[in-house]
């Protein structure tokens, strides 16, 4: 297998974008990703969308996507897992570069959420739980994650007001990022009094429906250096795994096995410990999301994620820095670009692009990006050469 | 011998007050209760209907006829408020119960003794031997119109009983059915609510066929009404049973076991199946039971039981019919009541 | 909805039919076709659900999907049947402001979705708190 690069990066302000359709925001995204990679030709396109046919009644955006973009026969598909859909653009894109069947690859991502009713999106984001065992029983992804950090709270001691610190920090670095969505700050008092979503979650702990798409180029390494003049970041560890998408078929429901064991495999690609990760970009769809995760990663042990939030450890100059970009919760949430728009942050953070949220001597990054209530997980570890 | 093997009753857990329907309609409560002699009435929460109280009561009679769903040869449901206009309850609580597939099955209605009058098929399907074990329900989750007097009274719950002629435990001694075409109560195609004759529903209606039906019993029983321990008429309201059981000879300590409509409602089909399911609760070997019916339209079917041994035995298997009237009750105001049973006009 | 899917799924949901392997001593609800790693099914027999257990996690839906606008707030939860099997289904007839973990449950027969004013209606499984008592809401 070849190693590869990502060369190119781009992505819209995020956000509720009444003016722009989806193909417009796909196109915006894209074009700014091929001129910062400065590449004259792509080879092939992956773009991750969890469901636009429910969101806008659009399927195929595959080939939409590649004639708006003046690429008309060029080979380009939809991927999907969910909420995982962009993270899996990536990887499927790394391995038709690595495979040497293509030099130059675009992975993208795109949602356009708002073309429809706070009930409709809702329904379209459930459809990624079991339809006929939990949705069908009105089960909502705030209240999957909900029933996670009520059983965590009660497992492990977690506090109500550890949840609002994962939001207080992620609006804390959103509010140094541009392209956020919400890039302002909350205090824990506005978290725990904000509008009850499903109990325990608040509005606040929740990311939001959004606008919005990103895209990455990626080359092989002769290429990228080649045609780079800004640092190149190699992927150098991929790991993806799935589980039970159903929440009450799993063994348990404070540990996210996807993760686990995406981990390892990341991990194990890379030859990197949870120790040699400098900051993470992690899937934090609801403040709870983020406990689990950063314990499933390794950077906590289990039960531990909470007061690790609490401790200040996952802020920008903490230990283990998480989610400098302000996280899907200040960032916004157009699930299918969720994936990639992670990818551009550690980008961003390893060529020291990152302006005033920049991780200092950041050369080891981590994406973790999953799908529904964890029933998919793809992690990619970058590193700067 | 042939008669109920197995018995069960469901009633749901809300309620509400006669004095919150009177406040909404600026109507005096303590005449309502005077009235009616009721004071609360059950309410179907959304996601209860006829069909969902059968299935739970057909549940508990399963247990205690110690038989299982497959066994059941025939399921007749009876009730006025079938969920849907075309498409049988009696295969949603048939499939429920695993009474599927080699089985008869229809949904009866005739107003309030559609539920007896699929007893008394039963009852036949197991004399006749074409049927070992076959179900009976009646149940309802019953409307009245806002403001209407019938909103105080209309209720929910359902009974079900399995007929056979082996493990009995309440033996059927004779029946008698007594019909004529009386127009004292109907609901069109279409429409949510019943119409009613008002003082009509009475003289006419009511106590014409629950005594003509209990007279018509007794003479081809030769028994008299001191004969029986208990007795159970349909119960409207809480006068009517009382009225007609002493117009018929019948104390008030016979009927007030199975008069469970002071703090139940009407619940239609299921109000005199109820009643006889309170009353076999406490029922001792021996103990003679009159039990009539009435359905607006109209008709009465009475029925002579009498308690076997087996009682004992099957009593305290499942929930006893008071108990559920008289805990897990949660009380509703009328604005939740009125969104219970959409009333409500909302945006489409 | 069309009607097939609902009808579908009426063993599990009306009578909590499930599968339990014997090569895994494990129950699978709803049934599958095969036995996890065998590729084979034949491991699998019949299971019947029991219909009591413990709430093991819940949350109250404030903000529902649209198929249950009507409904909200309304509680679903996890529930730990007696046999160790975890399902999902609301809790019904209850002040969500009592529940807890831990608290003894029993599955009732109920009506899950409408479809509308118009549609079939698809019956099946929620919980109802194992208690006594007198609630005014």
């Amino acid at each position: 297998m070849r190693e590869v690069a990502i060369i190119g990066v781009g992505m819209n302000k995020w956000g509720e974008l009444w003016n722009d359709s989806l193909r417009d925001i796909y196109v915006d995204a894209a074009i700014e990703a091929i001129k910062d990679a400065g590449v004259d030709h792509v080879d092939g396109m992956y773009i991750g969308s969890m469901t636009p046919g429910l969101f806008v009644g659009q399927e195929h955006i595959g080939s939409l996507m590649a004639d708006y973009l003046g690429m008309k026969g060029l080979p380009c598909t939809r991927v999907e897992s969910a909420c995982a859909s962009g993270g899996v653009a990536l990887k499927s894109a790394f391995l038709e570069v690595a495979s040497g069947h293509s030099d130059i690859v675009i992975a993208g991502g795109v949602e356009k959420m708002t073309d429809c009713s706070g009930d409709d999106a809702t329904y379209a984001l459930a459809t990624a739980a079991d339809q006929e065992y939990e949705v069908f029983h009105g089960a909502t992804f705030p209240g999957l994650y909900a029933m996670m950090a009520r059983r965590h709270m009660h497992d492990y001691g977690t506090t109500r007001e550890q949840l609002a610190h994962v939001a207080v920090k992620n609006h804390k670095n959103g509010a140094k990022n541009p392209k956020a969505q919400y890039p302002f700050e909350v205090t824990l008092e506005e978290v725990m009094t904000s509008v009850m979503v499903a109990d325990p979650l608040r509005i606040l702990d929740c990311s939001p429906i959004t606008d919005g798409a990103a895209c990455v180029v990626v080359a092989d390494l002769a290429t990228a250096r080649k045609i780079c003049k800004k640092p190149i970041v190699k992927i150098t560890g991929i790991g993806h795994a799935t589980d039970s998408i159903a929440l009450h078929s799993r063994e348990s429901i404070t540990r996210l096995d996807a993760v686990t064991t995406a981990a390892e495999r990341a991990y194990k690609m890379a030859g990197k410990k949870p120790t040699d990760i400098h900051f993470a970009e992690v899937h934090d769809c609801f403040t709870i999301a983020e406990i689990i995760v950063a314990e499933d990663l390794g950077f906590f042990k289990k039960g531990e994620g909470g007061k690790g939030a609490e401790s200040g450890e996952t802020h920008i100059g903490g230990r283990i820095p998480i989610n400098p970009s302000g996280g899907l919760k200040s960032k916004g949430h157009p699930v299918g670009a969720t994936g990639i728009a992670q990818a551009i942050e550690t980008v961003n953070q390893l060529r020291g692009d990152a302006g005033a949220r920049q991780v200092k001597g950041a050369k080891v990054g981590m994406t973790q990006n999953m799908g529904g209530s964890g029933g998919s997980c793809v992690i990619h570890i970058m590193e700067v050469i | 011998m042939v008669g109920i093997v197995g018995y069960g009753a469901k009633i749901p857990r809300h309620r509400i007050k006669v004095e919150e329907i009177a406040k909404t309609w600026g109507a005096d409560a303590p005449s309502y209760k005077k009235g009616l002699q009721l004071t609360e009435k059950s309410v179907p929460a959304p996601d209860v209907d006829t069909v969902t109280l059968s299935v739970e009561a057909a549940r508990y009679a399963l247990k205690r006829a110690g038989i299982s769903g497959t066994e059941i040869g025939a399921v007749y449901v009876g009730s006025e408020s079938h969920p849907y206009a075309v498409k049988p309850s009696g295969t949603i609580v048939a499939e429920a119960i695993g009474a599927v597939k080699d089985c008869h099955c229809a949904d009866y209605e005739f107003a309030c003794k559609a539920g007896s009058e699929a007893m008394f098929t039963c009852l036949g399907l197991a004399k006749s031997g074409y049927v070992k074990y076959s179900l009976a329900i009646g149940g309802d989750t019953s409307q009245g119109a806002p403001g209407d007097a019938l909103e105080y009274s209309a209720a929910a719950g359902s009974a079900a009983f399995i007929m056979g002629a082996e493990n009995v435990v309440a033996e059927v001694l004779y029946t008698h059915s007594y019909m004529s075409d009386t127009p004292d109560f109907w609901r069109r195609e279409h429409e949510h609510y019943p119409q009613h004759g008002g003082r009509f529903t009475g003289e006419p209606a009511y106590f014409e066929h629950i005594t003509g039906a209990t007279k018509a019993i007794l003479q081809k029983s030769g028994m008299k009404p001191q004969d029986f321990q208990f007795a159970v008429f349909h119960q409207p309201n809480g006068k009517f049973p009382m009225r007609v059981g002493k117009m018929l000879g019948f104390t008030k300590e016979q009927i007030v076991t199975g008069w469970l409509v002071p703090v139940l409602g009407n619940t239609y089909s299921g109000a005199s199946p109820l009643g006889l399911t309170a009353i076999l609760d406490i029922a001792k070997p021996g103990d003679m039971i009159m039990m009539c019916s009435y359905g607006s339209g109209a008709g009465s079917d009475s029925f002579v039981w009498k308690v076997t041994d087996r009682i004992k035995e099957v009593q305290n298997l499942c929930p006893k019919t008071r108990p559920q009237l008289d805990e897990h009750k949660i009380y509703v105001d009328y604005g939740t009541y009125a969104k219970f049973r959409k009333k409500i006009l909302k945006n489409k | 909805m069309f009607p097939s899917r609902t009808w579908r799924e009426n063993p599990q949901r009306y009578r909590l039919e499930a599968v339990k392997c014997a090569k895994h001593n494990k129950v699978f609800f709803p049934p599958r076709r095969v036995s996890p790693g065998s590729l084979d099914g034949s491991s699998l027999k019949p299971y019947q659900l029991p219909n009591e257990g413990t709430i093991y996690t819940f949350t109250t839906i404030e903000v529902p999907p649209s198929q249950f606008k009507d409904s909200a707030p309304y509680v679903v939860g996890m529930i730990e049947l007696t046999d160790g099997t975890k399902i999902t289904c609301q809790v019904a007839d209850c002040d969500p402001s009592t529940l807890k973990i831990g608290q003894k449950v029993k599955i009732e027969f109920r009506r899950v979705q409408t479809h509308g004013e118009h549609g079939v209606l698809s019956y099946g499984y929620k919980a109802v708190p194992a208690i006594q008592g007198v609630t005014t809401v």
